[in-house]
């Protein structure tokens, strides 16, 4: 059996009356990247914390390479690097005395210093800018820093908390690989993400983390081709005054067809969960037909994770910057 | 190289290349000490003559180095909230950073910028013609003075960046403390003409002895028994807001 780097047992937290966390458990192996997916408050953040040693947790366990957080945090975090959501650069500093006061902090000989900052610094592509305050920074060039800066002590865990929150499409891409590397490394990576690109670029193994509690688990194909299904989505056309009252009827009418296995709102579309579209698709459209309602757009398409996510907890995805805005 | 210093210095210097890189707010916080010395002083020079019997800004100077002192010193702790604010402490706390590295590094700092500050109005009494009748030797005594008022000050300031949550709540404490507690001291006037409700508070005031004890190393060759009771009080000052401090620390940096 292979070791685990993390492993995370029946975790409770609440803030007060509010429950963060319902009892999570998850291991993560070497190597690999696990991606925590899950809408904003589903108790992404909290666990991270937690593994962090920022957060302790009501109940339950966390382990770091067999070490409990909650028991010898120092030990622990000596494992881990940590790069919160928010940018938490000094903006006085130069991204050199970054690096410099973070091998401090991790009690790094003055010796292997440099050469770690060097590599470091050509990893994030700062290479050259290392002697240029923050303050001038461009906002992905700090999160790069960011970056850098929970690298320098060659944790075995690194801990992201929504990386590419904000960043634009090409430095996206470039943390992306940076992360890709790291796993050539053997390092581990918890990611926390909203995104369903991103978790399906990046994630061996994805859980998807809904109410405080595990919803599912598994690496994105699996998870994708469990549901064994196709995804019809569709639209009706725009009337006036009852077209809220149309589509609710055609919902209706549509979940009592023998092919069609689900049917929910997304926003203004209606998604329909069949076996296989070849057969669904002219039911459907018989279905709309006798009930007079014109369609403006059909769809059809294998499921991605936004579908796992409705499947495993029965509403339809938000958590998307894309699809918030 | 023991752990601890390796930490204590990083803290220490990323404090100090803040102290270079943000020279105005140096300049900010000597604004008010400096305009009291030129302008109060200037402004009540003939007035007082005949009450204080000296040059009104020679008696002024200690009470302005210990107005700068708790002004510096007192706002050294909004850093840290800053930091708590921003997330930056958090991730410093994810490290295997000892908690005491964190203060002790701002500590050091602080203390650094108030002496700093202490010997620009030094300077500036000194332009302004103000002798100190125990020379240099007395320098070395007023900066003692003012580092005594100046440790206890600074613990403070770093409690309350721990009990508060915003720096605005920060700025309004220092806004309602520093210039008051300037007024309920000697710093301006001799406690003998505060009216008796504002002497009481001056005498429970640690300013008071630590202006006292400058003044008479400024004014006069040094008053032994001005000294020693300085020397008490602000001994169990600096003790009681070590003693406060820690307990606070204790539970919010668990």
């Amino acid at each position: 059996m292979p070791t685990a780097v993390v492993r995370v047992e029946a975790l409770r937290k609440s803030y007060g009356p509010i429950q963060a966390l319902n009892g999570i458990s998850f291991e993560i192996e070497k190597g690999k990247i696990f991606g925590l997916l899950g809408p904003n408050g589903a108790g992404k953040t909290t666990t991270i914390k937690i593994l962090a040693t920022l957060v302790r947790a009501d109940e339950g366990k966390a382990e770091i390479q067999g070490i409990d957080v909650f028991k010898e945090p120092d030990r622990a975090r000596r494992l881990i690097g940590y790069v919160p959501q928010e940018l938490t650069v000094d903006p006085y500093l130069t991204a050199a005395e970054h690096l410099r006061f973070y091998a401090d902090l991790y009690h790094l000989p003055a010796a292997a210093r440099q050469e770690r900052m060097r590599e470091l610094l050509e990893l994030v592509g700062l290479t050259g800018q290392e002697n240029r305050r923050v303050r001038s920074f461009s906002g992905g060039m700090k999160k790069k820093l960011d970056l850098a800066c929970g690298l320098i002590h060659q944790p075995a865990l690194i801990l992201l908390d929504e990386p590419s929150l904000g960043l634009d499409v090409p430095v996206r891409r470039d943390l992306w690989s940076y992360m890709l590397r790291l796993k050539e490394h053997g390092i581990t990576v918890l990611l926390c993400t909203n995104s369903m690109d991103e978790a399906e670029r990046l994630c061996d193994e994805v859980a998807i983390v809904d109410r405080g509690g595990l919803a599912a688990r598994g690496s994105p194909t699996t998870l994708k081709s469990q549901l064994k299904k196709d995804v019809v989505s569709l639209e009706i056309a725009p009337s006036d005054g009852d077209h809220e009252k149309k589509r609710d009827t055609l919902i209706q009418a549509l979940s009592r067809l023998s092919r069609v296995q689900g049917v929910v709102k997304d926003g203004v579309q209606v998604k329909i969960y069949v076996e296989s579209n070849e057969t669904a698709l002219p039911e459907i459209l018989q279905c709309a037909g006798a009930l007079s309602i014109e369609i403006n757009t059909i769809t059809y398409s294998r499921p991605g994770l936004d579908e796992v996510f409705l499947h495993y907890t029965g509403r339809p995805w938000t958590g998307d910057p894309k699809t918030h805005a | 190289m023991p752990e601890w210093i390796q930490e204590t210095k990083a803290h220490f210097i990323r404090w100090i290349i803040h102290l270079k890189r943000e020279p105005f707010s140096m300049a900010f916080s000597l604004l008010n000490p400096v305009i009291l010395l030129i302008f109060m002083g200037g402004a009540f020079q003939s007035l007082t003559r005949a009450s204080i019997g000296q040059d009104y800004r020679a008696y002024l100077l200690p009470g302005i180095l210990a107005l700068t002192v708790l002004g510096n010193s007192l706002s050294g702790g909004i850093s840290l909230l800053f930091d708590k604010e921003n997330g930056f402490l958090s991730r410093v706390m994810s490290t295997p950073t000892s908690r005491a590295s964190i203060l002790v590094g701002r500590f050091l700092a602080v203390n650094v910028s108030t002496i700093l500050q202490c010997l620009m109005m030094l300077g500036l009494g000194f332009l302004f013609g103000v002798p100190i009748a125990t020379g240099v030797k007395g320098v070395f005594g007023l900066l003692g003075i003012s580092l005594l008022l100046s440790f206890g000050v600074t613990i403070l300031s770093l409690t309350l960046a721990f009990m508060l949550t915003n720096h605005g709540d920060f700025f309004a404490i220092l806004g309602i403390t520093v210039l008051p507690a300037g007024f309920l001291s000697s710093a301006f006037v001799p406690l003998d003409s505060l009216a008796p409700w504002m002497r009481l508070l001056a005498q429970a005031n640690p300013m008071t002895y630590a202006v006292d004890g400058m003044r008479s190393l400024i004014l006069s060759g040094g008053d032994g028994a001005a000294l020693l009771r300085m020397a008490v009080v602000l001994l169990v000052f600096d003790g009681a807001a070590l003693w406060l401090g820690m307990r606070v620390f204790r539970r919010q940096l668990a």
